[in-house]
C-alpha cells in the first residue's frame, strides 16, 4: 500500500477515494505534494509535512501530538515550535527557522507562516517550477493576544483543516466568552465551590491564564498543565503564574480555588480532591449543547484555537488558490461548500484530529499524550 | 412505549430534595419572559446536579408572572401546544435566513441531532438593538393562534420573533414549535420546586397539575391556588414507582411483612371511574381511554369514585400475552376489529387509591388490597383480573417461584410492605421490583451511526448480527449500556475501519463483539432475522470474545420457541 489515495476525475469535481476501500486500479499522478500513508509528501523536495509515520525529513506544521509524532530523522520547525518538540518528543535532530525565511530542498523553496492556531504554529509554503502550495496545518484567524497571528499566503493550492467547517460553528469574540469564563468563577467562589477548567495543555490553558488571574490570585494546575508552563517559561515565555497541585495541598486551600487541568483529567478519581467543584470545559465543540451534557460538564465554553466556519472561509479565500483540499473535519461538507461556490476542493483523510479541540471522540489518545508528558517534562 | 424507569434509576435525586434551595438566589432586576425561561433552561440542560436544577426552578417560579408559570408547568409536564408551523417549513425559513444550501442545512442537523437547536445555531445574529424580551405566554398563545393561519402569515410571525431573539431565546421558542423538552427535568423535581414556592404539599400539587387542563384558560390560581375550585373528574394520581431490588432479600426483613405479586410487562395505568365516567391513564400521564375501548363494558360494573391501580396487558382466559401484541395496538388512531381479537386487552388490578369518591392512598396496602379484591370480585368480568398475591413463607422459596416468572409471562417479582401508605413518585423503602436476569446472546457490531441530541457527534448507535453458516444476519439495535469511555473507543474504531456509507449509516468491519441483553423475544417478519427482541441493549463489551464465537441465528430461534411462544 504504498499510494493510499488515488485521483479519480468524476464530471462535476475531483473526487479522492482511498485505494484500500476502492476497486478501481489504483493510478499514480504525481502532484507537488502527495497524499500518501505516511502523510503529505514532496517527492521533490523529499520532505513529509506532519508525518504519522518516521521518516527521513519531516517539517512540522505545529507542537500538537497528532501533527507532531516521533521516530524521523531530521525535523524542520518553527524555532517556537523546536523546545515544544524537544520537550514531548526527547532529543533529536531539530532545526528551528523563523517566519517567512526561505530554505532549499532539493530546489523546492520551503517557508514558514503564522498560522495562529498555537505557539509556534506556522503554515508550509511549497514552491517548485513557479507552483505554489500552502499546507495550513491547524488555523485560527482571531488574534489570540498570545500566538503570532495568521497570515494569509497566496498560493495556487492550499491544503485546509476543517475541524469546525459547518455554519453552526461561529465563535464569539473571545473577551466575551473570556467574560463569561470569569461571571462563572465568581459564582463559584460564592458558593464556594471549586472551578475546573478543563483545557488542553498547550495553547488553550496559556490562553485561558490572563482571564482566569484577572478573578483570582492563585491559579491551579494539573502536572501536564504546569509541566507545558514550565517548558515555555524554559523557552523565555512569560504567563501569570501557576501552582502545580500536590498531594501536599491541604484541602482547605483548595475550596473555592481554580485549577486549569487537561481533557485526560476530566472524569477521574483526580478530581475528587477538589470538591465541592464544577467543571468548565473550554472547547469548540461546547457549541452544541448535546456535547456539553455529553461530557457531563456544569459549562461549557466555546473558545477554540482553531477556524470558525466563516474564518475557513475567509481564510481560503485570501489565499486566491484555485484548489483546495480539505482535511481532518468536516472535510467533505466543506469541499462540496467551496464546489458550489466556484472552488475547486475535494477532500483527503489524514490521520490528523486527534488533539484536543479535534478528538472529542477519542479521549484515550489525550490520556496517553498527557501521561507521556509527565513522564517526559 | 418508552419504559423509563428500566433504563435508569434517579436515585440522586430521592436524597437531595428536601436539602434543596433554602438560600435562592435573588433574580437580577429586569429579567423574566423568555430570557429568563431560555436561562432556565440552560441550567437545566447542563447542570450535573439535582440541587442546582431544583434551585434554578424555583427560583424561576419565584421571578416569573403568573401566566408563564402555567406554561411551563404544562411544557414540563408534556403539554405542549399543538404543533403551529410545520417543521420542514420552519428549517426552509432557516435555510432562506443564513444563507445556505438545503444539504448542508442538513449536514449541520446531523451533526447538532436537534432542529431547534440546529435553527438557533445557523440564524444571523441577533442585532442587539431589536433586542425584546417578550413574555412566554404571549409567544405561547400567539402559536396557538397562527396554527389556523396561512403560511405567509405565519412565515412573518416566525421571521419576526427570531429577529428579536437572542440565541438562547431562539432555542428554546424554536422548541416550543418542534417537540418536547428533554432536559432531564422529572415531573416530580418541578413539583417539588412549585412546593418550596407555594404553600401545598407536593403530593396536592401533583395531583393537582395531572390530568386534563388547558394552559391558555386556566389561571395560576385555578390550578395551584389552596381551594381550587375546577372540577377535572378525569385527573388520576400520581404513581408510586418501585425502585429495583439487587441481592439478598433478607434484608427487607420478615417475608410475612411483604406482599409479593408478578411484575407484569404491559402498560402501567389507572382505571377511573369517576361522574359515572371511565378514563384510562398510562403512567406517561397520557388519556388513553380510546385506545381500550373493551374496558367501556367496567363502567356500569364499577362503583361510582373508585380508582384502580394496575397493569395493561394483552391476555386470554386470564393469560398474560407477549408484550408485542400490545404494540401493534398503540400508536394507532383506530382500532380494527381484527386487533380487538388478535391483541384482547385486561387491566390486572392490584392497588386501590381511591373508594367512595375518597382518597385512599393513605391507608395500609392490606386494607386497600382487600377492598380491592371485592371489587374485582362482584364486577366479574374477563376484562378486570386480579394481580394474584403469590404464596410464599421463607425468601428462598420466593427466589425459587421468581425463576419461573418467563413461564407466567411476567418479568420479575414485585414486593410491597403491607403496612405501606401509596407514596408518590419513585420513594425508597415499600415497593421493589425484583427483575429475573436478561436474556443475553452474543452478537457483532455492523452498523453504526451517530447518536442523536446528547451524543449527537459520536457513533453511538449501533446495529448488531449473528452468524448464520458463514453470514451475518443483522437482528437488533442497541443503544445504552456503554461507559463514554467505551463510546469513545467504539467511535474511534467505527471511523477508522467503515466500510461503506448509507446516509448516516456506516457499514464497520464486523469485529467489535458485544453481550446483548433483552427482555422478550418475539417472532416477528418485519425484521430479516425473525425475530424481535424487547428491550435490547449492550450489556458489555466483550473484548476477549473473536467474531468466531458469536451466537448464531439458531441460538435465537431456540430462545424464540423456549421463551417468545404463550
Ligand atoms: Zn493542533
Ligand atoms: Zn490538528
Amino acid at each position: 500500500m504504498d499510494i493510499l489515495f488515488v485521483l479519480i476525475n468524476s464530471t462535476a469535481n475531483t473526487v479522492l477515494f482511498q485505494a484500500r476501500y476502492s476497486h478501481t486500479i489504483p493510478k499514480t499522478i504525481h502532484l507537488l505534494i502527495e497524499f500518501t500513508d505516511k502523510g503529505l509528501y514532496c517527492r521533490q523536495g523529499n520532505f513529509y509535512i506532519d508525518p504519522w509515520r518516521p521518516v527521513e525529513r519531516a517539517i512540522i506544521t505545529h507542537a500538537h501530538s497528532d501533527h507532531a509524532r516521533g521516530g524521523s530523522n531530521y525535523y524542520l520547525c518553527h524555532h517556537y515550535t523546536k523546545p515544544l518538540l524537544q520537550a514531548r518528543l526527547g532529543d533529536g535532530n531539530y532545526e528551528g527557522i523563523e517566519w517567512n525565511k526561505t530554505v532549499d530542498m532539493n530546489g523546492v523553496k520551503v517557508s514558514l507562516h503564522p498560522a495562529g492556531h498555537i505557539i509556534g504554529s506556522s503554515q508550509i509554503r511549497v514552491e517548485c517550477k513557479g507552483e505554489v502550495w500552502v499546507v495550513s496545518g491547524d488555523y485560527k484567524v482571531e488574534n489570540d493576544g498570545i500566538t503570532t497571528p495568521f497570515e494569509p499566503v497566496k498560493c495556487n493550492v492550499f491544503i485546509t483543516e476543517s475541524t469546525f467547517g459547518l455554519p453552526i460553528y461561529k465563535w464569539k469574540p473571545q473577551q466575551e466568552i473570556y467574560t463569561n469564563i470569569q461571571e462563572w468563577i465568581k459564582k463559584n467562589k460564592k458558593n464556594n465551590v471549586s472551578s475546573i477548567l478543563i483545557a488542553y495543555s498547550l495553547g488553550k490553558a496559556q490562553r485561558i491564564l490572563q482571564p482566569v488571574s484577572e478573578v483570582s490570585d492563585t491559579i491551579y494546575a494539573h502536572g501536564a498543565v504546569a509541566n507545558m508552563q514550565q517548558a515555555l517559561e524554559n523557552a523565555w515565555w512569560n504567563f501569570p503564574k501557576v501552582e502545580r497541585i500536590t498531594p501536599g495541598i491541604p484541602k482547605s486551600k483548595l475550596l473555592g480555588s481554580i485549577i486549569i487541568a487537561p481533557p485526560s483529567a476530566d472524569g477521574t478519581p483526580w478530581m475528587k480532591k477538589f470538591a465541592p467543584y464544577a467543571v468548565g470545559i473550554c472547547s469548540g465543540w461546547m457549541q452544541v449543547r448535546g456535547n456539553v451534557r455529553r461530557r457531563n460538564a456544569d459549562a461549557g465554553f466555546a473558545l477554540s484555537d482553531h477556524a470558525d466556519w466563516d474564518g475557513l472561509l475567509t481564510a481560503i479565500h485570501a489565499t486566491g488558490a484555485e484548489k483546495v483540499y480539505a482535511t481532518h473535519g468536516f472535510q467533505s461538507a466543506l469541499s462540496r461548500y467551496l464546489n458550489e461556490h466556484g472552488i475547486e476542493a475535494a477532500e483527503i483523510r489524514t490521520e490528523y484530529g486527534n488533539d484536543e479541540d479535534e478528538g472529542i471522540g477519542n479521549d484515550t489518545n489525550l490520556k496517553q499524550e498527557s501521561d507521556e508528558l509527565h513522564e517526559l517534562l | 412505549m418508552k419504559k423509563e424507569e428500566d433504563y435508569k434509576e434517579l436515585i440522586e435525586e430521592e436524597h437531595q430534595l428536601d436539602a434543596a434551595t433554602d438560600e435562592l438566589p435573588s433574580p437580577a432586576p429586569g429579567t423574566g419572559g423568555l430570557a429568563a425561561f431560555a436561562q432556565l433552561v440552560q441550567v437545566l440542560g447542563t447542570s450535573t446536579k439535582t440541587l442546582d436544577k431544583l434551585a434554578a426552578l424555583s427560583n424561576y417560579f419565584t421571578v416569573a408572572e403568573d401566566k408563564d408559570k402555567v406554561w411551563v408547568i404544562a411544557i414540563f409536564s408534556g403539554r405542549r401546544p399543538r404543533r403551529a408551523v410545520n417543521v420542514s417549513l420552519l428549517q426552509s425559513w432557516c435555510i432562506e435566513l443564513a444563507g445556505i444550501p438545503a444539504w448542508l442545512f442538513a449536514e449541520c442537523y446531523h451533526t447538532v441531532g436537534d432542529l431547534a437547536e440546529t435553527i438557533a445555531l445557523l440564524l444571523p445574529e441577533l442585532d442587539e438593538t431589536k433586542h425584546k424580551n417578550v413574555s412566554l405566554s404571549y409567544y405561547l398563545e400567539e402559536l396557538i393562534r397562527l396554527e389556523k393561519q396561512d403560511e405567509l402569515v405565519k412565515k412573518q410571525f416566525i421571521i419576526d420573533a427570531w429577529q428579536t431573539m437572542s440565541q438562547s431565546e431562539r432555542f428554546v421558542f424554536n422548541k416550543f414549535i418542534t417537540g418536547s423538552f428533554r432536559i432531564g427535568v422529572s415531573q416530580k423535581m418541578m413539583v417539588n420546586a412549585l412546593a418550596k414556592t407555594i404553600e401545598l404539599d407536593a403530593s396536592v400539587i401533583a395531583h393537582r397539575i395531572s390530568g386534563n387542563w388547558d394552559p391558555s384558560t386556566t389561571t395560576f390560581n385555578e390550578l395551584l391556588s389552596e381551594h381550587a375550585t375546577a372540577v377535572d373528574f378525569s385527573k388520576p394520581y400520581p404513581f408510586y414507582l418501585a425502585y429495583a431490588h439487587e441481592g439478598d432479600l433478607s434484608v427487607l426483613g420478615k417475608p410475612e411483612d411483604w406482599q409479593a405479586e408478578w411484575k407484569w410487562d404491559g402498560i402501567r395505568g389507572q382505571m377511573i371511574k369517576r361522574n359515572n365516567e371511565l378514563f384510562i391513564w398510562s403512567r406517561g400521564e397520557e388519556l388513553m381511554t380510546e385506545k381500550f375501548p373493551e374496558y367501556q363494558v367496567l363502567k356500569d360494573k364499577l362503583p361510582e369514585g373508585v380508582v384502580l391501580d394496575g397493569e395493561i396487558i394483552p391476555a386470554k382466559d386470564g393469560k398474560p400475552l407477549p408484550f408485542a401484541l400490545l404494540q401493534t395496538r398503540i400508536g394507532r388512531k383506530n382500532i380494527t376489529k381484527k386487533q380487538l381479537q388478535e391483541a384482547p386487552i385486561a387491566f390486572f388490578a392490584y392497588d386501590l387509591l381511591e373508594y367512595n369518591g375518597e382518597d385512599w392512598r393513605n391507608k395500609e396496602l392490606g386494607q386497600r388490597r382487600a377492598t380491592l379484591e371485592k371489587i374485582v370480585k362482584s364486577v366479574n368480568h374477563p376484562t378486570l383480573l386480579l394481580s394474584d398475591v403469590i404464596e410464599y413463607t421463607t425468601w428462598d422459596e420466593l427466589a425459587k417461584i421468581r425463576e419461573s416468572s418467563r413461564d407466567v409471562g411476567a418479568e420479575g417479582l414485585m414486593l410491597k410492605n403491607k403496612y405501606s401508605v401509596y407514596k408518590v413518585g419513585r420513594k425508597v423503602g415499600d415497593w421493589w421490583k425484583w427483575k429475573i436476569e436478561p436474556l443475553t446472546i452474543d452478537a457483532v457490531m455492523i452498523y453504526a451511526q451517530k447518536g442523536a441530541g446528547r451524543r449527537s457527534n459520536i457513533y453511538t448507535d449501533y446495529t448488531f448480527a449473528v452468524k448464520d453458516g458463514d453470514n451475518l444476519v443483522p437482528f437488533t439495535k442497541a443503544y445504552s449500556g456503554l461507559t463514554d469511555k467505551e463510546f469513545n473507543a467504539v467511535d474511534a474504531f467505527v471511523k477508522r475501519n467503515s466500510l461503506e456509507k448509507f446516509g448516516p449509516v456506516r457499514t464497520v468491519k464486523p469485529e467489535l463483539v458485544f453481550e446483548i441483553a433483552f427482555e422478550g423475544i418475539a417472532a416477528s417478519n418485519r425484521h430479516k432475522s425473525g425475530v424481535a427482541l424487547r428491550f435490547p441493549r449492550i450489556l458489555r463489551w466483550r473484548k476477549d470474545k473473536p467474531v468466531s464465537e458469536i451466537n448464531t441465528l439458531e441460538d435465537l430461534r431456540k430462545m424464540l420457541e423456549m421463551y417468545g411462544k404463550s
